[in-house]
């Protein structure tokens, strides 16, 4: 994203231009998040293919609906994010019961359908599980995000991540635990406001 | 059972632990782990720390980036302490949920077929016209490009290329320097459609002088702040040219010592930025494909089409002289000497163009030459990347005309 933390103003005047059937609105609504889009639906579906699909459902559901989109809620981003987990998700169980449809013998006593029924809605939660961790990642503060990068990605203690930062050790202990701390929350349907639990 | 009983049994047992140890390695490989050995001796009774710390701590632990000491003092704590080895737990589970990402790069066309499924199910009230398409797909191309840059690749080298009087001439800058360039020249657009000037460059100044302003009034060397603002510019434009209603209403655009109806010069934009998002990707070493052909066709007409009046100021500067066959030139509105340039490719088409003037009607009668071309070859014969004697043309006729016509296609490049 070139900018993070858009003013609600910019998102109140992108639904209106939107609204208005401002063809110009659409393609910057795609330029800000399609990447964020696309990365969700593909942490859903796990295959490049369907998170296209999704990517163009999402943005035909913007485009045809802008007014669904209450700015008081919260942030277009959060509802963007919302509609994606909505429809990724609607999209992995429409694949799952037409594979578990096509298998042949299937159980007829319907026992075999209640262990995949069980199967698919573990499935369905580990997704949205990883989906909201991605979206947390991708809108948590820009300081915390880069201090887990460091920890993780280039395995540098907090010692070393703190000097790359510029910051205190006591600084990158703190961003490392409330980075983490936030994480965490992707367990937690329902969070963060205004996006989750919609599996 | 208490967070610390919990743990302790996970942790006092080790063939039993259900929940991971934090981890030890990341997938990415490559970069050592920290040394414990550098953080001090190695203690045998573990490090007295207070609560705060130990708690403050956990974020590291779980992530395996504290020292050995460090690590042993929090996990001897963590059996003692619900709260902590409460939170332990999540804050372990949490880093689970790090990952990279699979995909860096959205695949270009996806924005094509997107916006197109969109505004298919929903026509837009105010469209983005026809010959603003090429312009809006460009910008999106080399804003995703630009994507994943760090500072490296902002200050990667390029050099912007150009023919002045048939010489090959040539400027040094950086990628962030290209995007300034873009951005001073998308200004002059900016500037004729009343919105704000990203230069403070005289009203009449051509894309050379506002470039050099640009630079000149930002601290050297460009960084990758330039990218906002310009990304900015790209959409207002596509936005303020929609409310033309797809007609330019005779709205024309200064380039300094010429000028261009609104439509051509979105289109001379869009040729700007793909070929200078081409410059960028080859200094940082990406692949880069030409643009739709569908694009790529509309701006290889406005070259066409800007051909004959560079023929023209080649005659007028001497650069070359009206044929020895001919003793006057055909008069306007008369057919006159043709060329037929053939593009290849799906991008391609035939054009016929008028040698002896502008106002002369091209006329398969009188054609006298025929070239035959590759469409990105013809465009960066156009953009001064290739010179005319590089070419690799199909050439059949009068080759002092091909010559003329090749030069002059190379001239209709600038900074």
């Amino acid at each position: 994203m070139a900018k993070k933390d858009a003013p609600p103003r910019w998102d109140r005047r992108m639904q209106q231009r939107l609204a208005r059937g401002e063809a110009a609105a659409l393609g910057e609504t795609y330029d800000r998040f399609a990447s964020l889009v696309h990365s969700l639906a593909h942490r859903v579906l796990g295959e490049e293919k369907a998170a296209d699909t999704v990517t163009r459902e999402v943005f035909a559901h913007v485009w045809e609906h802008p007014e669904t989109y209450d700015p008081k809620q919260g942030p277009l981003r959060t509802w963007i994010a919302a509609v994606t987990h909505r429809l990724a998700v609607q999209c992995l169980r429409d694949r799952e019961e037409r594979d578990r449809g096509g298998l042949p013998g299937g159980e007829p006593d319907g026992a075999g359908e209640r262990v995949s029924g069980e199967d698919l809605e573990s499935k369905v939660r580990r997704a949205s599980v990883a989906a909201r961790a991605d979206y947390i990642v991708h809108s948590m503060p820009v300081p915390l995000r880069h201090a887990l990068e460091l920890a993780y990605f280039q395995r540098r203690d907090y010692r070393q991540t703190a000097a790359d930062l510029g910051v205190t050790e006591d600084e990158a202990r703190r961003r490392l635990r409330l980075g983490l701390q936030l994480l965490s929350t992707a367990h937690d349907a329902g969070a963060p406001p205004g996006y989750g639990g919609a599996a | 059972m208490s967070g610390a009983e919990e743990f302790r049994v996970e942790f006092e047992e080790p063939h039993e632990r259900r929940i991971p140890m934090p981890r030890a390695s990341v997938e990415d490989g490559g970069h050592p782990l920290p040394d414990p050995a550098g953080r001090g001796e190695e203690p045998s009774v573990p490090l007295d720390l207070p609560h705060d710390v130990l708690r403050s701590l956990l974020g590291a632990w779980a992530l395996a980036a504290c020292s050995a000491a460090e690590t042993a003092a929090v996990e001897h704590h963590l059996g003692d302490c619900g709260g902590c080895a409460d939170e332990a737990r999540r804050l372990r589970e949490a880093v689970g949920l790090l990952h990279q990402p699979e995909t860096l790069d959205l695949d270009p066309a996806l924005r094509t077929r997107v916006l197109d499924a969109c505004l298919d199910r929903r026509p837009p009230r105010i469209p983005v016209p026809e010959w603003a398409a090429p312009y809006d797909a460009e910008t999106a191309r080399l804003d995703a490009l630009l994507q994943d840059f760090g500072d490296a690749e902002w200050h990667a080298p390029v050099r912007l290329r150009w023919f002045e009087d048939d010489v090959r001439t040539s400027r040094r800058t950086t990628v962030a320097g290209v995007i300034a360039h873009l951005l001073a020249v998308d200004g002059l657009i900016a500037t004729a459609l009343g919105l704000e000037d990203p230069t403070d460059a005289d009203r009449a100044a051509g894309p050379a002088a506002r470039t050099e302003a640009l630079w000149r009034s930002t601290p050297f060397p460009q960084t990758s702040a330039v990218r906002v603002p310009w990304r900015e510019q790209t959409h207002g434009l596509v936005r303020m040219v929609s409310f033309t209603g797809g007609g330019t209403g005779g709205l024309t655009v200064s380039y300094g010592d010429f000028r261009l109806p609104l439509h051509d010069a979105m289109l001379d934009r869009a040729f700007g930025c793909w070929v200078h998002a081409e410059d960028i990707a080859d200094a940082v070493d990406y692949p880069y494909d030409p643009p739709a052909p569908r694009h790529l066709n509309r701006m290889i007409d406005l070259a066409v089409r800007l051909l004959p009046g560079a023929l023209a100021t080649r005659r007028r500067s001497g650069l070359s002289a009206p044929p020895r066959a001919t003793r006057h030139l055909a008069p306007a509105g008369t057919p006159g000497r043709t060329l037929r340039l053939e593009i290849e490719g799906p991008a391609g088409g035939n054009w016929l163009i008028p040698l002896d003037s502008p106002a002369a009607t091209p006329s398969t009668d009188h054609e006298v030459a025929h070239v035959a071309l590759d469409s990105v070859e013809f465009c960066h014969l156009a953009a001064g990347r290739l010179l005319p004697e590089e070419e690799a043309a199909g050439q059949l006729g009068d080759r002092e005309a091909i010559r003329d016509v090749l030069y002059a296609t190379a001239s209709l490049s600038r900074m």
